[in-house]
């Protein structure tokens, strides 16, 4: 462990994003070592997710690099990003509403096959794909809702697949954006015990609002306001700082 | 246990690119007509033309979500090349120069494929019926090439393989123009069914999705761009093949705008929309105009405004929910989930 902890697999070197006038990501440096269980957190409006979009490609840095595994992939394109194995999940879900797990998962394993590109043959016709496809559909409790089309699936089950899809990437490195956003109570578990059980060599950067999820999980915290990184130490240090403490009480009075 | 899921998840996945009954009929009924309609084969080789120019288009509208009001730029590419080739006697077998009409197009195609990879509807709509327009424009001007509005003239079609002779009754024709759409139908279903058919559907249903399981999403667009644009240009290089003639009409907006409006009441999605869409379409044209010569296309514009307000965007449309009713009257449905959950 103590050596894992001295590669970072994920680390940005002074991220600066502006839009127009406003700083949405200012001199980010943030360092995720391998196998890590990182958490993301601050305030609404801290500039989490456009973290996540500029480490995914989705936006481009307006200043900054960022690195995985040491090599620059600030300016490679989104899918690019995926295939050296960054996967991420969406705040809100981002699904295929008129194709079934089956076929969403299909597609995000044969794609990682690179057989994407294979117009001849039958989707599912490889067996190792199919294989996989039904691994993934039981660890993520997709069993019984395998045939139906995404856009009828209770949420709980849509947040499972939203998940699932990024798993299929087989990434290296897992950015969950407040999986369990929205999701009833009773459906919450089911959701947090699959990420618990993610497999540990797998990194994880999950971004969330509630505070017990990030302290059951975590590893690691960084704390992000204004767009740029407050505080960054394990659980108990963050938990303990009066400046955090300071800030999620300033914003629990404004709203 | 596991395995048991996995042959399920293959069987699901196999079970949607298998030949249903309806299609198997609707192929046998296509070929049985040109034994039991023989008096129809001019009619029948005009419709299935139409109905392999709204299928080009449905690859990219249906499946990859790009919408186009200029396809027939590629139709009239492929027109004016098939019917080039055959007047200069370049290439003499119509078959050959057929698959180049279709690459001619398919060139234009991908050329053009980059001005729609971004943008909204809109902006596509203006860029295809602009490319269109453009090459309106140019084969109006090059005249000496073109026949301008005239239409090319002096066209004569060998025959197929040496040995089939186009005759003025069309039979040759209709067989010849049946077995390039099989054909061509066969192939696009295959594609459609394969991953990368998937990963179109995928981005025509997200696109940031798309790219964030790793899927090249323009590239991806450019490909069925050029394919479809193929597609058209075999369909214009047919005509121009049957009919021994070229004219500016294949190349015009109106052409671009029956072809969507043929799929649109065929349905998008499925691949035989366009085929049933100018059945229809034909079948409707003439038995309106037996009613009311002058006025058929205002009972066209009207069904056009119900279908879209009842099919929606919804794939298939209307035939769609037709055929699930047929289905569900004939047969138990199957089952849905196959494995036994023990976890």
């Amino acid at each position: 462990m103590a050596d894992a902890s001295a590669t970072p697999v994920l680390e940005t070197r002074d991220l600066d994003k502006r839009f127009g006038g406003i700083v949405a990501a200012s001199a980010i440096s943030i360092a995720i070592r391998k196998g890590a269980r990182h958490a993301l957190i601050g305030p609404n409006g801290a500039g989490k997710t456009t973290f996540v979009n500029l480490l995914t490609g989705m936006l481009r840095p307006s200043g900054g690099e960022i690195l995985l595994d040491g090599a620059p992939i600030t300016n490679l394109e989104p899918h690019r990003r995926v295939r050296l194995g960054i996967a991420r999940t969406f705040q809100i879900n981002q699904l295929f509403a008129d194709l079934t797990p089956i076929e969403t998962l299909g597609l995000a394993v044969s794609e990682r096959h690179g057989s994407g590109r294979d117009w001849w043959r039958i989707v599912g016709s490889r067996a190792g794909i199919t294989a996989e496809v039904g691994e993934l559909l039981e660890r993520f409790q997709l069993v019984d809702v395998m045939t139906e089309r995404t856009a009828i699936l209770p949420y709980g089950k849509q947040r499972l697949l939203e998940i699932a899809v990024a798993f299929a990437c087989k990434p290296r490195v897992l950015l969950l954006d407040e999986p369990a956003a929205g999701v009833p109570e009773a459906e919450r578990q089911e959701i947090l015990a699959t990420i618990a059980a993610l497999p540990a060599d797998v990194t994880v950067l999950l971004i969330e609002h509630d505070m017990d999820i990030v302290f059951s999980f975590a590893d690691r915290i960084s704390v992000l306001v204004n767009g740029e990184l407050f505080v960054e130490g394990p659980p108990d240090e963050v938990a303990r700082d009066p400046r955090v403490k300071a800030v999620y009480l300033g914003e629990a009075l404004d709203g | 246990m596991s395995s048991k899921i996995d042959t399920a998840v293959s069987r699901f996945l196999a079970s949607r690119a298998r030949f249903g009954p309806f299609e198997i009929a609707f192929w046998l009924i296509a070929f049985a007509s040109i034994y039991l309609l023989p008096g129809r084969h001019l009619i029948l080789t005009e419709t299935a033309i139409w109905g392999l120019f709204a299928l080009s288009l449905d690859l990219i509208l249906g499946y990859a979500g790009i919408i186009s009001l200029g396809h027939a730029a590629f139709f009239g590419v492929g027109a004016y090349a098939a019917g080039l080739l055959a007047k200069h006697e370049i290439i003499a077998e119509p078959s050959i120069a057929l698959l180049c009409a279709g690459l001619a197009a398919a060139a234009l195609g991908f050329a053009t494929s980059f001005l729609v990879l971004r943008g909204s509807d809109l902006t596509r709509l203006m860029v295809t019926l602009g490319v269109a327009l453009v090459c309106f424009e140019l084969a109006n001007k090059f005249a000496e090439l073109t026949g301008g509005a005239d239409g090319l003239q002096g066209v004569t079609i060998a025959p197929v393989f040496g040995a089939y002779r186009f005759d003025m009754f069309g039979h040759t024709a209709y067989v010849y123009t049946l077995v390039w759409l099989f054909v061509l139908f066969i192939v696009a279903r295959r594609i459609v069914n394969s991953p990368f058919g998937l990963s179109l559907k995928a981005i025509k249903g997200n696109a940031l999705r798309s790219s964030a399981i790793g899927i090249a999403v323009n590239w991806r667009l450019v490909a069925v761009y050029t394919l479809s644009a193929g597609y058209a240009g075999i369909a214009g290089g047919l005509l121009a093949q049957t009919q021994a003639f070229a004219s500016l009409s294949m190349l015009s907006i109106e052409r671009s705008a029956d072809a969507l409006l043929i799929l649109i009441i065929g349905g998008t999605g499925y691949l035989y929309g366009g085929l049933i869409g100018a059945l229809i379409y034909r079948l409707l044209q003439d038995y309106l105009s037996d009613l009311t010569a002058r006025y058929w296309q205002f009972w066209i514009g009207l069904l056009l405004v119900a279908i879209v307000l009842v099919g929606r965007e919804r794939i298939g449309g209307w035939v769609y929910l037709v055929e699930k009713q047929v289905a569900r009257a004939l047969r138990r449905p199957p089952p849905t989930s196959p494995a036994d959950q023990g976890v």
